[in-house]
């Protein structure tokens, strides 16, 4: 593991912007009035609902219950009372269903979980039940939850457990000042995570711009037996099948999972999440999050409660000094633009981010020239510039025959294409009418 | 209400202005506009170089094929009523690259035509940038090459700095028997020739700022080149006195011209690295047998127009396997 990282072809190097953000230290939001939580924040099945209007609640008290094996729980970010549970704006623009609570104040945990932390002696099993009680997702953007891909099937055996830590969108440096602040934390998470799937060591990617981080991870990681691997700057470093290829120099076969090359990867704020879950039982209630942007006042990175409306975070950080052009959730190259600040933060919220009208243009899109940069940039291997012609003649078939499902919508195409096309909005889009397709043979 | 006056207020984006669309947010900040006027600058040591060995003629002759395809390129946008395109430089390229393919003695009317046949014939009906499958500049000159063979087949002959206007004619030294021009001379660009194919040394300066700045790939230009090179090197060494050697091959005739400026048409040849080299290769046997037993001095305009018809089957044929490829497995339909 200590040889040197493999480089996946192609990728792009934008501005990566983190100085505005890199050096503030992950500040605690004060305790707000009100919460909204957004039931639904998981890939899979929505939680089933345990609270109704009126209830009090203690903070990490469930609010609901996991809706069936690829579902996570929900907790209270705070004590209160449950003030209403109805619609507020998703972070899709569709409104989705929420839980509404109003802060007593008192910040009082309720019967919150056992801490465990005789955890070297307690049974794997155990210690995943845990990180499924906590309500752990994939923090780095997918909200995939975690204790799925601790659970491989009979037959699937896992050699290798990689923290991602690479944080490779630009403007992003929550997981970074978190590498840096709460590097013990990563490593005993990493450390559980590994006994979890019986494996005595973990490794950690951090890309080769965050050095401090990288530095201080080594000088701890010993303990665990965990290793730190530096990797090379290129966007999307971080994307879990780049990154396995990176590190392990194996290729997860297109349509299949990380699993089936003996990998288990989970983002270094989720393992920071787990160890907190075993070793002093709190649930996934809170997270940091990157609030930045050149209109932001002052921007930074906060430790935010599941539920913070997006106005409050940017209040935080003083506010605007210009109006941006653009909200994300999430960086710039794969983040999703809102038109609402009463979105609320979620678990997989990893920033807030604002970006101004010089940065981003109305673009025309124009005729494709065939220069073939998307090909060149393409992580993947495929044909951006085809296919984003195939989907546009609505020849779904050939786009298939081209591997569009391979796209990891990592959007490298659109950003070096010279015509402006929405490559990868036609690639989410051909992907979308593939899958309706399939599902209407069925 | 003094307090809400010390306190600073804390602005909020305005919802209302804030756009939604699909990631990326941010683009690099290349455009075809730019990549087309880098390209204008790399063709300038070229044209420079034919101005000073072929004199004001050479001047005009830019100028006005130029002009003309801009033109025609704005008119045929007019009658067809499509938004004006020409500030993105695609016809300025083409026009460029017809003056230099054209020799400093023709009448003006040629360049018009020439126009003509390059936006018309050769883009405009296709639908415009992007969907021509030949190269505009190269449709004009073969088109004329056969139209009008005198006219096309008569060279100036080069008087270096004199900005002479003068109609003595020379052999392109493809023509000549081999041995009679210097090497020198070749490099320099001083031989008789089309206004813009001469200097080597100046297509080479303009080849290499376009691979320093990514605009082309460097696979075609040596794939081309250097097949060309090892070709009519094989047949030197065979018969050395009725053919010439391999290093005047390279630097005579259109072949830099061509292996940097028009091989490299992102439009019209294939995108991907394996492709460029199918295509590289193909225009350099193609342009050696031309050259070795065709009937024509010159084959770079005819080799590149044919690659150019085969690149969507050399794209079709070089797609690379996508990260993770899986064969199929034999027998898996059931």
């Amino acid at each position: 593991m200590s040889d040197k990282p493999r480089k996946f072809k192609g990728g792009v190097h934008p501005n990566d912007s983190k100085a505005l953000s890199a050096t503030k230290p992950i500040q605690v939001a004060p305790l707000l009035d009100k919460y909204k939580v957004i039931m639904h924040q998981n890939i899979g099945a929505p939680p089933e609902l345990l609270v109704k209007k009126g209830d009090l609640v203690k903070k990490g008290d469930l609010l609901a219950k996991a809706g069936g094996f690829v579902s996570v729980p929900l907790h209270a970010p705070t004590s209160g009372t449950v003030s209403a549970i109805d619609k507020c704006p998703g972070p899709t623009g569709i409104g989705v269903p929420a839980i509404e609570i109003t802060a007593d104040g008192e910040d009082a945990w309720g019967a919150a979980l056992e801490p465990m932390a005789d955890w070297p002696n307690r049974a794997p099993a155990d210690l995943k039940q845990r990180v499924w009680d906590a309500g752990i997702v994939g923090m780095g953007g997918a909200g995939f939850p975690a204790h799925v891909k601790l659970s491989p099937p009979e037959g699937k055996k896992i050699d290798t457990l990689i923290l991602n830590g690479a944080e490779c969108e630009p403007y992003l440096t929550a997981d970074h000042r978190l590498m840096l602040e709460q590097a013990e934390e990563v490593v005993l998470g990493a450390a559980i995570l590994a006994r979890i799937l019986g494996l005595d060591t973990a490794v950690i990617g951090v890309e080769d711009n965050k050095p401090d981080a990288i530095a201080r991870l080594k000088e701890v990681a010993g303990k665990y037996n965990v290793t730190v691997q530096g990797l090379p700057v290129n966007y999307p470093q971080g994307a879990e099948k780049q990154l396995i290829y990176a590190i392990t120099g194996r290729e997860v076969p297109v349509g299949k999972l990380p699993m089936d090359v003996h990998c288990v990867v989970q983002n270094v704020a989720s393992a920071v999440a787990v160890a907190e879950a075993v070793i002093k039982g709190w649930p996934s209630i809170e997270r940091i999050t990157t609030v930045t942007g050149k209109p932001v006042v002052n921007p930074g990175n906060w430790r935010l409660r599941i539920g913070t409306p997006i106005s409050k975070a940017l209040e935080l950080a003083g506010g605007i000094t210009m109006q941006p052009s653009k909200l994300l959730l999430g960086g710039p190259m794969m983040g999703i633009a809102q038109k609402s600040l009463d979105v609320t933060v979620m678990k997989n919220t990893s920033g807030i981010l604002l970006i101004a009208s010089d940065e981003v243009s109305l673009y025309t899109s124009e005729p494709c020239i065939r220069c073939g940069r998307c090909v060149e940039v393409c992580p993947m291997s495929i044909l951006p510039a085809t296919i984003s012609q195939a989907v546009e003649n609505k020849r779904f078939d050939w786009a298939e025959e081209l591997n569009v499902m391979a796209c990891i919508e990592c959007g490298s195409c659109s950003y070096v294409c010279p015509s402006h096309r929405p490559l990868n909005q036609h690639f989410k889009r051909g992907k979308i009418e593939i899958q309706a397709q399939l599902r209407k043979k069925k | 209400m003094s307090e809400t006056e010390t306190t600073p207020t804390i602005l909020l984006p305005d919802p209302a202005r804030l756009m939604v669309s699909n990631s990326p947010h941010i683009r690099d900040r290349q455009s075809i506009k730019k990549i087309m006027f880098t390209v204008v600058a790399s063709l300038l040591p070229a044209c420079l170089a034919g101005i000073w060995f072929f004199g004001i003629a050479a001047l005009e002759v830019l100028l006005l094929c130029t002009v003309s395809c801009v033109a025609i390129e704005e008119g045929w946008n007019k009658l067809t009523k499509r938004a004006s395109t020409w500030q993105d430089g695609s016809a300025i390229i083409t026009g460029i690259l017809l003056g230099m393919n054209l020799n400093a003695g023709v009448p003006w009317w040629v360049c018009i035509l020439g126009g003509v046949l390059a936006i018309i014939l050769g883009k405009q009906l296709y639908g415009g940038l992007g969907y021509n499958p030949f190269n505009p500049a190269l449709v004009a000159r073969v088109g004329l090459l056969i139209g009008l063979p005198e006219i096309m087949t008569t060279w100036n002959t080069p008087q270096a700095g004199k900005m002479v206007v003068d109609a003595v004619t020379a052999a392109t030294p493809l023509g000549m028997a081999p041995g009679t021009e210097t090497l020198g001379n070749l490099f320099a660009g001083n031989v008789g020739g089309c206004l813009g194919e001469t200097s080597a040394i100046a297509l080479l300066i303009g080849g290499v700022a376009l691979i320093a700045f990514k605009l082309i790939k460097w696979q075609v230009p040596l794939a081309y080149i250097g097949s060309v090179f090892v070709v009519t090197g094989i047949a030197h060494l065979i018969s050395p006195e009725t053919t010439h050697s391999p290093v005047f091959h390279v630097l005579s005739g259109g072949l830099l011209l061509g292996a940097f400026f028009m091989a490299t048409d992102m439009v019209t040849s294939p995108m991907t690295i394996k492709g460029s080299w199918i295509f590289g290769l193909g225009c350099g046997i193609m342009t050696s047998a031309i050259r070795l037993w065709g009937s024509y001095p010159e084959g770079v305009s005819f080799s590149i127009l044919f690659m150019n018809a085969l690149t969507p089957l050399i794209d079709r044929i070089s797609i690379s396997k996508p990260f993770g490829y899986v064969a199929p497995v034999k027998g898996d339909a059931k």
